[in-house]
């Protein structure tokens, strides 16, 4: 097991956040009985996710590509910084279907991901995962999930706790994160703005003309100079 | 969970916002608020809201429903997903559709190298005149076209498609030998009996069908309250604009003075100044540019629709959208969000859009009795085609490709009628070798018109492919009885050869809903 680095970004938008770097161990087929019988087909898969040794994560969420499996649980083994007690083994999602029907193939190949709000319990000081995975058709060669990548929960700007208290002062609305879109108070100003302008205009008008583009008097389109 | 739930919801609201920002309509609605202002009625204190009724009232904000509706029935996007998976999450069935491509588009130019006719060339000034003047009524011409053959046949399609198989399914003799029946191997989902009852409950036997039960054997009192009914529940959904409740509607059938309006309505088929001047510029291009496709366009029109004793009046109108739509590389940006890009190639320097294989025009010709101006004609053709008819010619893992619809078709009859099944595997005839042609062309050139399009309002109306398939089993449970006696792949096709008289509704609703489990 190498120790390695965790990369982490303080940025809040998951978009920006790094995976962590961590090894996953050989996934283990079981077996009833010998373990040497290759003629039936292991339902079962168990995969070990060993995160950086002396550094437990607190999980955002879990994504991977699935490669026809049907179901899978995944625990964690979590330890309480807190307290001198012993880590802890707990069930954070139980059964998840990735597949519609294990005998097809709606879902075989999809990316998925886990948030943090869909597991039973806080993903917080994880030391070690562990994903079981469960095929129980026949009607496929092997079963696996790929590219599994653990998105640590990153805290909220610290900047923002400055204006907490200035937020309290002023009532604003709860818009979704819209990114890249005007805000739309200043939409509803510019608005206002070319309102006014609008009545100011009615209100002053006059009968000279703007005169732009006339030329002597005329109007022609080929005395137009464009710069 | 809720919060993911709220989570997914704000990115799929954030991710349509950011597909109609710079679009026609974003515009329009913004020059119309602006114009609004002008209004006494809307006041600076209460702008936002004013503002946003004016839209409700004057049409615009159902115009907006319009469009985010459309735009819903877009597949949804999760971020981790590369764009090809959102396309065909399989990989071994994307491979197949790229292999299929390129034998598609070498067919195509080893044709050109052995007539010796260059993929695309200029016309002459002379020929440019000649076939602007001429443009109206195409169909006079009579072209040698006897050195042209169709790039390929809806059977080397199906070829393509028995052979498919999933490198990872385990196809054993320890597995159920159900797959060894049909010709499909390729295990997707499709779905039976039981749950086809669930997904079409307004095709019960006990709802009104438009064409069934506006006969004139019912009691004229009840005819014409329901027939009236229906008529002005279509006219107010008409002139409310409203797609959803149109596609709702289309469900059990539109009556055939409103079906064209209503189509339009559901694909959102506009004929706006903007639509005209895109099939202005297919035109000219057409004028301009002969490419090899267009002979096989000819071809394919003097071959099926002119035959046709229905569609042969249409010929000239064939032609216009044909030519065109070969040319529509529009056609192509839509296939960047859904899935399987089809037979397309760079021809010295233009993008052809889609490569016509024998009997490609039959999905043009029903559309004539609909709509007999050109542009619209055109639009339509093109969001049935974009929504629909490309995945009758694709692979593709979709509940309405092609691959599934013949699955779908072999099982359902493998399920409730394996007598037949049986008898026919026993006399050396696959049931989907005689079903295939019907479901790649939606039966389009197999049923009478009235009846193809009673079939097509279905299609449209549950947005999927999968009544073609239930027909399919529906036609061969009717005829169940007279191919019980064939003994030669001969006399089975014999059985199925005439579909005309068939009565669409009739069949399918006693299909699904008659059907002893």
């Amino acid at each position: 097991m190498e120790a390695v680095k965790m990369m982490q970004t303080m940025s809040g938008t998951p978009d920006d956040t790094k995976p962590v770097n961590f090894t996953v161990k050989a996934p283990v087929y079981l077996q009833i009985g010998d373990a040497k019988a290759d003629t039936a087909h292991s339902g079962v898969c168990v995969v070990d996710v060993n995160l950086p040794f002396g550094k437990p994560v607190n999980i955002e969420e879990v994504t991977f590509k699935n490669y026809y499996t049907a179901y899978v649980t995944v625990r964690l083994l979590r330890r309480n910084p807190k307290q001198e007690a012993p880590a802890k083994w707990c069930t954070a999602v139980r059964d998840l279907p990735l597949m519609d029907n294990p005998h097809t193939e709606g879902g075989s190949q999809d990316y998925y991901t886990i948030h943090r709000t869909q597991m039973q319990v806080e993903p917080d000081h994880v030391v070690c995962a562990r994903l079981i995975l469960r095929q129980p058709s026949l009607a496929w060669l092997t079963f696996s999930l790929e590219d599994i990548k653990i998105f640590p929960h990153t805290e909220p700007d610290p900047e923002k706790e400055v204006s907490d208290w200035l937020s309290d002062l002023t009532l604003t609305d709860q818009h979704p994160d819209l990114e890249g879109l005007p805000d739309p108070q200043t939409v509803s100003s510019s608005i206002q703005q070319m309102w006014a302008l609008t009545e100011v205009m009615q209100t002053n008008q006059t009968t000279a003309s703007i005169g732009r583009f006339d030329v002597d008097g005329c109007y022609d389109i080929s005395l137009l100079s464009l710069t | 969970m809720r919060m993911d739930e709220g989570i997914e919801l704000s990115l799929t609201i954030a991710q349509i916002i950011q597909r109609l920002r710079g679009s026609h309509l974003h515009s329009q609605i913004e020059r119309q608020a602006k114009e609004c202002l002008h209004q006494p009625d809307v006041k600076l204190e209460s702008l936002k809201e004013d503002v946003r009724s004016f839209l409700k009232t004057s049409g615009w904000e159902r115009k907006l429903q319009n469009a985010v509706y459309r735009e819903l029935q877009l597949p949804p996007r999760h971020p981790p997903a590369p764009p090809e998976h959102l396309k065909e999450p399989l990989v071994y069935m994307r491979k197949a559709q790229a292999s299929w491509e390129k034998r598609v588009l070498k067919s195509l130019n080893s044709m050109s190298t052995e007539l010796g006719v260059p993929l695309a060339h200029m016309r002459p000034a002379a020929e440019q005149k000649e076939l602007t003047n001429k443009w109206n009524e195409m169909g006079t011409d009579e072209p040698d076209l006897s050195r042209f053959r169709p790039v390929y046949a809806p059977k080397d399609f199906l070829e393509v498609l028995i052979g498919l198989r999933n490198p990872n399914h385990d196809s054993s003799e320890d597995i159920s030998v159900r797959s060894h029946w049909g010709l499909i191997q390729v295990p997707l989902n499709v779905r039976d009996i039981p749950h086809l009852r669930e997904a079409y409950s307004e095709l019960n036997l006990t709802s009104g069908q438009m064409g069934i039960d506006d006969h004139a054997l019912i009691h004229p009192a009840v005819l014409c309250t329901h027939s009236l009914f229906c008529l002005h529940v279509s006219c107010v959904v008409v002139m409310e604009e409203d797609s959803a409740a149109a596609q709702q509607y289309s469900r059990q059938g539109c009556p055939t003075g409103l079906r064209a309006d209503l189509w339009a309505l559901i694909l959102n088929a506009t004929n706006q100044p903007q639509d005209v001047m895109h099939y202005e510029q297919l035109k000219a291009g057409v004028i301009q540019h002969n490419l090899l496709v267009d002979n096989l366009i000819y071809k394919d029109v003097k071959l099926t629709a002119s035959n046709d004793d229905y569609y042969f009046v249409f010929e000239d109108f064939l032609y216009q959208v044909l030519l065109c739509f070969s040319r529509d590389t529009a056609v192509l940006e839509h296939f960047k969000y859904n899935s399987a890009t089809p037979p397309k190639s760079y021809i010295q320097g233009e993008i052809i859009s889609v490569i016509p294989f024998h009997g490609f025009s039959m999905y043009v010709a029903p559309l004539c009795f609909l709509y007999n101006e050109p542009s619209k004609l055109y639009n339509v053709f093109r969001e049935m085609y974009i929504r629909y008819f490309f995945r009758l010619h694709s692979i593709s893992s979709h509940p309405s490709g092609i691959l599934s619809l013949c699955l779908q078709f072999e099982r359902l009859l493998q399920t409730h009628l394996p007598q037949l099944f049986y008898h026919l595997r026993q006399i050396g005839v696959q049931p989907l070798r005689l079903a295939f042609k019907w479901m790649v062309r939606a039966f389009s050139g197999y049923l009478s018109t009235d009846q193809l399009l009673l079939l097509w309002d279905r299609i449209l109306g549950y947005d999927s492919l999968e009544v073609v398939a239930v027909l399919a089993a529906a036609v061969f449970a009717f005829r169940a009885e007279n191919l019980m006696e064939v003994t030669s792949l001969a006399s089975a096709e014999a059985v199925l050869a005439d579909l005309s008289t068939l009565k669409v509704m009739p069949l399918i609703q006693v299909f699904l809903f008659a059907t002893a489990m």
